[in-house]
């Protein structure tokens, strides 16, 4: 009897130690793969982009040329696109969806909190083919003719900053892009402040309020310490999204090859220019440089990632040495 | 547990099995694929479906745009590629391909002004050229009065709207606008995408319809079908032999049917400025692209067959969803070619 126990605990423990095995071995590939495919991609854009790069060499970055029939190309106006949208598109979503996030967690009365929690994250599973839908039919028509004079008309007499809001109100430019960008971005940083800001525990937040502080004190100096990493964390996965979106951009940008001083002219961002010429580019050195376009996004964003991480270890370093 | 899934997965693998085609010599091919051009993508797909209806032969066809359709038949992926701007016959000579037109459209300046009826403002193919070289920029502008005495044109400035995707209908207005100005020839020329000097881009036909809608005092253009769907205002154009004309099917077949197909190398003709007083001078073909020699003589013969009964029976189709059929001139001219050029791997003709 006891055998037959303790042979089945063998058997039962070997087929344990399986398991775990190809359990641990399964998971290592699927990490693998992930690094795989992404230096695979890294590789392969280097590839394509190898007959540009060649040809136009650094100045390709500064060459605002992009004319397909000389095969002439630059990326400048590509670039100065995407980086002027995502700027906008932070300008305006940071704070607004600091608010919300703050709203939600500390001023909101209880039986707010969940309506207004879903729909957010509603907001977020909106595909973005339908902002850019909303925003070519519904927001660039009204934007072009109510907003636009009336920001032109109060901003545009100001020196330095009148520049950038000159220019026919089309409805459809830079800053209705970088607005729309904002618009999408929002949910996703927004939701990820809110289960930040929710995790503080009360205990933190209980003490601050019991030696006085209002609630402005309390966020600032202990949520926000206490959150920083996640505040932060939460700004570059709204940056990344702004910064690679696709079809929102390609329908309010204008898809112009120039750059304007004025924010209502329209523009082009690297991801709106790929997804406008891949399809029908023939020849070696167009097809190229739309990948060398792409190299570029990849490395622009790369470059944000590294930042956000580098800021978080000095926040943490910082703070470390601190207290 | 890892027992069910095997049996799972072997049951997969059975399905996956019967549903595989036997690869053999089938006289009959069942399905035949194409890629490429969006222009004549609708028409295609209405083929293919009555087609499939009649025959049971499925037409595969993915508008994938021109640039790709030229790629995919390269790499020779699919039975026949298709493209709006036709191969130069130097590079059918290359990669051994034939080309034929299988169907027409025009594409269509449209305008935005208030008060102005559809065909009622008139342009001459200079004037054109010039407002989108950012030459002419108002509305009130002397020469674009000249050309319309009695109309009223507004101090507006004119915003020009292009494509802002490669497209077939790009390359068939600016080889258009380089025909008739020397300058846009030197200075822009002719392709799929061009640098625009002056304008806004929107994606696709419906992205510069919708412009030109919400934009006042805006030029843009657009397939035929697209104008008349948007209830845009179209121009009236001059063309080369000094008439004024309205873009409508008969002014698309007029052009085509001036136009030589039989001194066309390889079918290399652009239905852009063409001769006749009744033409159209924004006309354009689409092209379809084969290999001259089928390795695979029973697919090649099903293509061919396949577009043989859209030339025979797919007019009245087309032309339900405004595209313009290619007279029965061109069509006796096409498959002739396809009887001379089109081989089996042993040197023998596929289409009799």
């Amino acid at each position: 009897m006891e055998e037959a126990l303790t042979s089945l605990m063998k058997t039962r423990m070997r087929r344990g130690v399986i398991i775990d095995g190809l359990f641990y071995h399964g998971t290592r590939i699927f990490a693998w793969a992930v690094l795989t495919v992404m230096v695979a991609i890294l590789v392969s854009l280097f590839m394509g982009a190898a007959p540009a790069i060649g040809k136009f060499g650094f100045g390709f970055l500064v060459s605002p040329a992009w004319n397909p029939v000389t095969k002439d190309f630059g990326a400048f106006v590509s670039i100065y696109g995407t980086l002027v949208t995502s700027v906008i598109a932070m300008v305006i979503g940071v704070p607004v969806s600091f608010g919300i996030a703050l709203f939600i967690t500390e001023l909101s009365p209880r039986w707010l909190k969940r309506p207004i929690g879903i729909a957010i994250e509603l907001l977020a599973a909106i595909p973005s083919i339908i902002y850019g839908m909303w925003g070519l039919f519904v927001f660039a028509p009204f934007f072009g003719d109510h907003m636009e004079p009336w920001i032109s008309g109060f901003l545009g007499p100001v020196p330095l900053v009148g520049v950038l809001f000159s220019g026919p109100p089309l409805g459809i430019g830079l800053l209705t892009a970088g607005i729309v960008l904002a618009i999408m971005v929002i949910p996703f940083m927004s939701s990820v402040m809110r289960d930040m800001f929710e995790a503080v525990p009360p205990l933190l937040k209980e003490s601050a309020y019991g030696m006085g502080a209002t609630t402005w004190e309390v966020v600032r100096h202990a949520v926000l310490p206490y959150t920083r990493t996640g505040v932060v964390g939460s700004i570059m996965l709204g940056l990344g999204r702004a910064l690679g979106e696709t079809m929102a951009v390609t329908f309010v940008i204008g898809n112009a090859n120039r750059v304007h001083a004025s924010l209502f002219m329209p523009g082009n961002t690297i991801s709106s220019s790929l997804a406008n010429q891949f399809t029908e580019a023939v020849g070696e050195m167009y097809t190229s440089s739309l990948i060398a376009l792409g190299l570029i996004l990849f490395l622009i964003t790369f470059v944000v990632l590294a930042v956000a991480k580098l800021m978080l270890r000095r926040l943490s370093d910082t703070r470390g040495s601190r207290s | 547990m890892i027992k069910t899934a095997l049996k799972m997965v072997a049951a997969v693998i059975g399905i996956a099995l019967l549903f595989t085609a036997p690869s053999g010599h089938a006289a009959e091919v069942t399905a035949i694929s194409g890629a490429g051009a969006t222009f004549p993508y609708p028409v295609y797909s209405k083929w293919a479906a009555a087609y499939n209806r009649e025959t049971g032969v499925r037409v595969n066809y993915q508008s994938i745009g021109s640039g790709g359709g030229i790629k995919q038949i390269k790499a020779k992926t699919v039975d026949f590629g298709a493209s709006d701007a036709p191969l130069k016959p130097a590079d059918l000579d290359k990669s051994g391909l034939l080309q034929f037109p299988m169907i027409m459209g025009g594409v269509v300046p449209v305008v935005n002004l208030a008060g102005v009826a559809p065909g009622a403002i008139r342009m001459n193919n200079r004037l054109l050229a010039d407002i989108y070289l950012g030459k002419v920029r108002t509305w009130n502008d002397a020469r674009v009065k000249a050309e319309n005495p009695g109309l009223a044109l507004p101090a507006k400035r004119i915003t020009v709207v292009h494509r802002s995707d490669g497209s077939g209908t790009t390359w068939i207005f600016t080889n258009y606008l380089s025909k008739v100005s020397a300058e846009w020839k030197r200075k822009i020329g002719n392709n799929k995408a061009v640098a625009w000097p002056v304008g806004i881009g929107g994606k696709g036909n419906e992205g510069v319809a919708s412009y030109v809608k919400r934009i006042k005092g805006s030029i843009g253009y657009v397939e035929y079908a697209y104008a008349l769907q948007n209830h845009l205002t179209h121009v009236k154009l001059r063309n080369r032999d000094g008439g004024y004309v309205e873009p409508a099917a008969a002014t698309f077949q007029a052009a085509a049917a001036n136009a030589d197909w039989a001194h066309a190398k390889g079918f290399y003709r652009v239905l852009t400025d063409q001769p006749g007083k009744n033409s159209w001078p924004i006309t354009g073909a689409s092209f379809i692209l084969m290999y001259r020699r089928q390795m695979k003589p029973d697919t090649g013969r099903g293509v061919l067959k396949f577009f043989d009964w859209a030339y025979q029976n797919g007019a009245k189709m087309a032309e339900e969803l405004d595209y313009v059929p290619m007279p029965a001139k061109v069509v006796r001219l096409v498959e002739a070619t396809w009887h001379k050029v089109i081989r089996d791997p042993q040197g023998r003709p596929i289409w009799k």
